[in-house]
C-alpha cells in the first residue's frame, strides 16, 4: 500500500485531483448552487490577488499585509527557535534541567496558542507584540519538544567520543549534539512554523489593525468573498513557501551527508 | 609512567530484576608502555574492563586505576579507539582529528603541525577535508587511531578496532600499528576476539573465561617475540609462520577452546 507511485502516475493523479476539485467549482456556478458575490470562480479569485497587490484594501495593499504579518512571524518564531532549541538541547544534556523544565512545560503546551490571545492582547498590546507572543506560543512547544528528542536520541557512541576526547559541555552542545539532533530540530521548526502561521492568523483575525488574518475578517465584513478567498489563498502560498525554505534549510546544514 | 590497575574488579548488572555477574575479581596490572591484549568468549566482560579504565564505565566492586588514581570519568589522558570507530560524521577528517587537541587548548600552529604528521602517518594525504561517510572502513579507523594518537594520550584503549574490517585491510592496519607502537610506544589495552591478532600485537596476553569473566592465564609474547627477533620482519604473515608465533598461538586457541565448549561458537 505503501509502495511509492512512479513519477508520471503521481502527475498524473495529482492533475486529475486539481482538475476535478476545480471542475466541481465552476459546475457549483453553473448550477447556480449559490449566489455569484458569495462564490467567485478560480480565475476571479486569482484577478484579485493580482488586483490587491496594486489596490491598497483596509489601508494596505497586498504585499504590506504579507509583510505585516511575516514581521511578526518571524518575530514570534524567531523567538521560538532561539529559545526552543538551545533549551531542547540543554535539557537532553543536562538531567537536572529536564526536571526544572519538564513539568511546566507539559502543563503549559495545552493551552492552545489562541486561548493566548485575550491574555496577550492585555499585556502585549494588539501591534507587534501580542500577536508575536501568540505565534511563540504556537510555535515554542514543537521547537522544544524536537531539540531535546533530537538531543536524547544521540547515539551514545557520539558523546562517549567527545567525553573521551575532553571536550567541555558547551562544545559539546554546540558541535556534537546540535549537528546530530539537526533532523529532528529541523522538522520541529516545520512543525512550529506551521503552528505558528496558523496561530497568527487566528490572531490577526482577532487583535491586529493590519496583516493577512486582519485583511480577511475585514474583507468579510465587507462582504467581499473573492477578496476573503484571496487572502486565504494567499496565507496558504505563504506557508508553503516558509516550509521549502526550511527544507532548503535542512538539506544546507545536512550538506555532509551528501555522497 | 603511565600504568593501569585492575584489583579485584567484579560487575554485575542487572535485567529483569535479576543480577548477573558478568566480572568475577579481575586483577590486572598493565605497566608503563606495555601493549596488553586481552582475548576471550564474547559476552566475558573484556569490552567492559576496557570501558572502566576509560571511565566509560564503572565496577561494582573492586578499584580501576590508572595512574595510581581511581577512574572517575574518560578524559583525553585515556584515548579511545572505538570498534565502530565513532567518528563524528558532521565533521572533516581533519576536524575529528582536530576536535580533542582544540579542547585541550593548544594553539592553532602547533595543532596544525600534529594534525599533518598523523594525516601523514596515517596514509590520509589528500583526504583531510572529506566527510567518514566518503572513506573506506580501514580509512575511517585510520582516523579513529590518529584521533587519538593526536591527543598524545598516556593510555590508549583499544575496543577490536579492526573487527569491522575486511582481511586484507585488517592486515595491513596491524603492521601500521606494530609500527607506531615499537616507534611511539604507550601503554595499550587493547581487546580482540583475534587470536592471530593478540599474538601479534601483544607483550602479554590475556585469556579469560566464559560468563563470569575471570582472568584464566597470562600469557608473555614479549620474552619470546625478543628472544626470536620478529620485529626484523616487516610483514605479519612472514611472523606468523615462526614456529615460535605457531606455539603460542596454539596454546592460545586451546585455552580459549576449553572456554568455548558447551557455547556455539
Amino acid at each position: 500500500m505503501n509502495d511509492k507511485l512512479p513519477r508520471n502516475e503521481f502527475w498524473r493523479l495529482t492533475i486529475i485531483g486539481t482538475v476535478s476539485f476545480l471542475a466541481i467549482w465552476y459546475l457549483a456556478r453553473f448550477l447556480q448552487l449559490a449566489p455569484p458575490k458569495f462564490l467567485p470562480m478560480p480565475h476571479e479569485v486569482i484577478a484579485k490577488i493580482i488586483d490587491l497587490f496594486h489596490n491598497p484594501f483596509a489601508g494596505h495593499v497586498l504585499t504590506e499585509h504579507m509583510l505585516a504579518s511575516l514581521q511578526r512571524f518571524a518575530m514570534g518564531f524567531g523567538l521560538a527557535t532561539l529559545i526552543g532549541v538551545p533549551l531542547g538541547l540543554m535539557m537532553g544534556l543536562f538531567n537536572w534541567l529536564d526536571d526544572v523544565v519538564t513539568p511546566l512545560f507539559d502543563s503549559l503546551r495545552f493551552i492552545a496558542p489562541v486561548a493566548w490571545v485575550p491574555f496577550a492582547a492585555l499585556w502585549f498590546g494588539t501591534g507587534i507584540g501580542g500577536p508575536t507572543m501568540i505565534i511563540f506560543a504556537g510555535a515554542f512547544p514543537p521547537c522544544l519538544i524536537n531539540a531535546y528528542r533530537g538531543a536524547k536520541n544521540v547515539d551514545i557512541r557520539f558523546l562517549e567520543a567527545a567525553n573521551m576526547l575532553g571536550v567541555g559541555n558547551f562544545r559539546t552542545l554546540r558541535e556534537v549534539l546540535f549537528p546530530a539532533a539537526v533532523p529532528s530540530i529541523i522538522a520541529g521548526l516545520r512543525i512550529g512554523a506551521g503552528l505558528g502561521w496558523l496561530s497568527l492568523v487566528g490572531a490577526e483575525l482577532i487583535v491586529a489593525s493590519s496583516g493577512m488574518g486582519n485583511l480577511i475578517v475585514r474583507a468579510q465584513s465587507a462582504l467581499a468573498t473573492d477578496t476573503v478567498m484571496a487572502g486565504m489563498l494567499s496565507i496558504g502560498a505563504v506557508g508553503v513557501l516558509i516550509d521549502i525554505l526550511l527544507r532548503r534549510i535542512e538539506t544546507m546544514l545536512l550538506k555532509y551527508r551528501q555522497s | 609512567m603511565a600504568n593501569i590497575e585492575l584489583s579485584n574488579v567484579s560487575r554485575v548488572f542487572q535485567r529483569d530484576g535479576k543480577d548477573f555477574l558478568t566480572l568475577d575479581g579481575i586483577n590486572l596490572t598493565v605497566v608503563d608502555r606495555e601493549f596488553v591484549v586481552i582475548v576471550g568468549p564474547s559476552g566475558c566482560g573484556k569490552t567492559t574492563c576496557m570501558r572502566m579504565a576509560a571511565g566509560l564505565e564503572f565496577p561494582t566492586s573492586g578499584t580501576v586505576k590508572v595512574n595510581n588514581e581511581i577512574v572517575k570519568a574518560p578524559g583525553p589522558d585515556r584515548a579511545v579507539v572505538f570498534q565502530q570507530f565513532a567518528l563524528f560524521p558532521w565533521k572533516t577528517v581533519y576536524e575529528n582529528i582536530d576536535f580533542g587537541l582544540r579542547s585541550k587548548g593548544i594553539e592553532l600552529e602547533k595543532r596544525k603541525k600534529t594534525i599533518a604528521g598523523y594525516i601523514e602517518l596515517m596514509n590520509l594525504k589528500g583526504y583531510e577535508s572529506a566527510y567518514p561517510h566518503q572513506l573506506s572502513g580501514g580509512m575511517q579507523q585510520r582516523v579513529a587511531i590518529a584521533r587519538a594518537y593526536a591527543l598524545d594520550p598516556q593510555v590508549l584503549l583499544m575496543d577490536e578496532p579492526f573487527g569491522a574490517l575486511d582481511a586484507q585491510t585488517r592486515v595491513v592496519m596491524q603492521e601500521e600499528l606494530v609500527k607506531l607502537a615499537r616507534k611511539n610506544p604507550r601503554t595499550v589495552l587493547f581487546i580482540t576476539h583475534s587470536v592471530e591478532e593478540a599474538v601479534y600485537l601483544a607483550d602479554r596476553v590475556v585469556i579469560m573465561t566464559s560468563r563470569p569473566g575471570k582472568i584464566k592465564e597470562i600469557i608473555d609474547v614479549k620474552t619470546v617475540r625478543e628472544q626470536e627477533n620478529w620485529d626484523k620482519h616487516t610483514k605479519i604473515e612472514d611472523v606468523m609462520d615462526l614456529e615460535s608465533f605457531v606455539h603460542l598461538r596454539t596454546r592460545i586457541w586451546k585455552s580459549l577452546r576449553e572456554e568455548h565448549a558447551g557455547t556455539d561458537h
